[in-house]
């Protein structure tokens, strides 16, 4: 193929390795060369494993020169979020407590990238166990925005995000507790999915707050993020909270018009603090959908103003118990200087997490402790509940949510690292679909005057994936507003 | 609310952590901002309000109790910083 394979779509390069046109090889050749040249400003990765990604390349074009049939992802290069296992890989959830351990074990979602016949290319940065908004509480340095390098990817699935933007890996997977998929993904200009909690199995992904905790792709397309998404869904036995739901279809039709598909627009996401210029967009998004046939109705979410307190309680109460479990015993980094077993916890624990950890943990361990257990933690369950009844009351009436991702786009490197409160602000519209545990996705939605990509955010209820991917696809198809960063704007080719 | 950089010791013990001195002032700071952020919950009113910890309405859903060999146990006994044989090494639990 004379075409440059970094610009081509998942579900063309699939098939273009099926139909012989360009073998595994080539493609993640290709993509291996597209990460030397900008990775070093960029930073996606934290570790590459481009010498596995040939030999897996080199199979698949054995298999097709077997005549066996190919997966769906035959030949396709994934980026992986490095808080998800792949087997011989360092697992360093960006934290020095995890440096140098090395993944046992293929998470169940890797295992069926690679039954799909997918190539996997390597890890890439977070937020330090997925806590953070910007990607820059890694403890291995700071991820760069493809579209201005000034300013952060996102998080907490920065590296992911930024990898795809940056051609660097046409598909890529990550974790969405509150918004890690779906913020990076509008800042960085890319499609991400939070599918239903439950959906994806989380058996490999290292956990943060179990009860919100779900894995996705991030695509250059809807297309793509649908044919992931089928790939990685589905029950698995090893997750006692998996949903017993067969996977969604790997093709979702794009529909013509939007006739019939009632959108709703919760009057909370339209408030002081979010951006005129975001606002803007989101308005001439859902003048979009109206053109296409959707009807438009104003909906009530009145217990959005507490997500963010409610988030901030039960997240960190779920952390600190789950990172309970690095103690300096069984996995990565253990302080030397420790003499007694009760030092060992202590001094590897404080000298292994970063500072928003110390503090999610400190902050979780307050809300559970004895005397303050019911005004904070019994207190937010409670306030969950009212946020998932809010939906449930919307989707009595609305088929979809539609609002804004995030209420800026991406902001500069330390312009919240000081002020834990500004930071936890820009999660104010993912974290609700966490708490209520339903599906949403970001699709890109143009772009601000200075060049900066803004995400339209739709939310639909539990399970109903395929909804949502039918009409982010004909938004998608309507507006073209996928346009790669830098010297060479564009849309992935399908 | 005001966190004490006595509450912060206690809780840093509580979590296992050891800090440094700076760390438990510069926390209690910070613990105090974010929680005073989070005291407007306390006006939500949640009489009657059920508590939800599973969204799905899904219950545990344990799997047969068959053992099966795990297919890299050497690599999880590596992972350990220190081992013995087939082992984790700890320091002494009782004195």
């Amino acid at each position: 193929m004379s075409e440059d394979l970094t610009r081509l779509s998942a579900v063309r390069l699939a098939r273009a390795v099926r139909d012989g046109e360009a073998s595994a090889e080539d493609v993640v050749r290709a993509h291996l060369r597209r990460i030397e040249d900008k990775d070093p400003q960029i930073k996606a990765f934290l570790t590459l494993t481009a010498d596995a990604a040939l030999s897996q390349a080199r199979a698949v074009d054995e298999k097709r020169r077997r005549g066996a049939t190919l997966g769906a992802l035959a030949g396709v290069p994934v980026a992986i979020k490095d808080n998800i296992q792949v087997a011989g890989v360092e697992t360093t959830c960006a934290s020095r407590m995890l440096k140098g351990h090395v993944a046992a074990y293929d998470a169940t979602c890797v295992a069926r990238l690679k039954a799909a016949d997918a190539v996997l290319l390597g890890k890439t940065n977070l937020d330090e166990f997925a806590m953070g908004s910007s990607t820059e509480n890694s403890a291995f340095g700071r991820t760069a925005n493809p579209w201005d390098l000034s300013r952060v990817p996102g998080g907490s699935s920065g590296g992911s995000a930024a990898a795809v933007a940056a051609r660097m890996a046409p598909l890529a997977l990550g974790s969405d507790t509150g918004g890690s998929i779906r913020q990076p993904a509008a800042f960085c200009g890319v499609v991400g999915l939070k599918p239903t909690y439950g959906r994806v199995s989380r058996y490999g992904l290292v956990a943060f707050a179990s009860s919100l905790d779900q894995v996705g792709p991030f695509a250059g397309t809807v297309e793509d993020a649908a044919l992931a998404f089928s790939v990685v869904a589905g029950h698995d036995p090893m997750d006692a909270t998996s949903a017993r739901r067969p996977a969604p279809p790997a093709r979702i039709p794009v529909p013509a018009d939007l006739k019939g598909v009632r959108v709703g627009l919760p009057r909370e996401y339209f408030v002081e603090g979010l951006d005129p210029e975001v606002e803007r967009a989101i308005r001439s998004a859902v003048e979009t959908l109206k053109s296409l046939g959707a009807t438009i109705k104003e909906v009530g979410l009145p217990h959005t103003k507490h997500a963010i307190s409610t988030y901030y309680i039960i997240a960190p109460s779920e952390a600190s118990a789950n990172l309970a479990r690095f103690d300096g015993v069984r996995y990565g980094f253990v302080d030397r200087g420790a003499k007694t077993l009760e030092e060992v916890y202590e001094f590897t624990r404080g000298a292994g997490f970063g500072p928003e950890v110390k503090r999610r943990i400190m902050l979780g361990t307050y809300a559970l402790s004895s005397g303050y257990y019911d005004a904070y933690y019994a207190k937010a369950q409670r306030a969950r509940t009212l946020i998932a009844r809010d939906f449930r009351d919307a989707f009595a009436e609305v088929d979809l949510i539609a609002g804004p991702t995030a209420p800026t786009a991406a902001f500069r490197f330390g312009e919240k690292t000081d002020d834990p409160v500004a930071m936890y602000l820009s999660d104010v519209f993912t974290i609700p679909s966490n708490l209520a545990g339903n599906a949403s996705l970001s699709v890109p939605c143009g772009l601000t005057a200075g060049g900066l990509p803004l995400g339209l955010q739709l939310i639909a209820d539990a399970f109903q994936e395929e909804r949502l991917l039918a009409v982010a696809g004909a938004f998608e198809a309507a507006r073209a507003c996928l346009f790669w960063p830098g010297e060479s704007p564009g849309n992935p080719s399908k | 609310m005001s966190v004490t950089e006595a509450d912060v010791r206690r809780i840093a013990k509580l979590a296992r952590l050891r800090l440094s001195d700076d760390e438990v002032s510069r926390y209690g700071g910070q613990l105090s901002k974010i929680l005073e952020a989070m005291a407007e919950l306390g006006a939500l009113d949640t009489s009657g309000v059920p508590a939800t910890s599973s969204v799905t309405g899904a219950v545990n859903e344990p799997r047969a109790d068959e053992p099966r060999p795990f297919p890299d146990r050497e690599r999880l006994l590596d992972n350990a910083p220190e081992r013995e044989g087939p082992y984790f090494k700890v320091r002494k639990v009782l004195e």
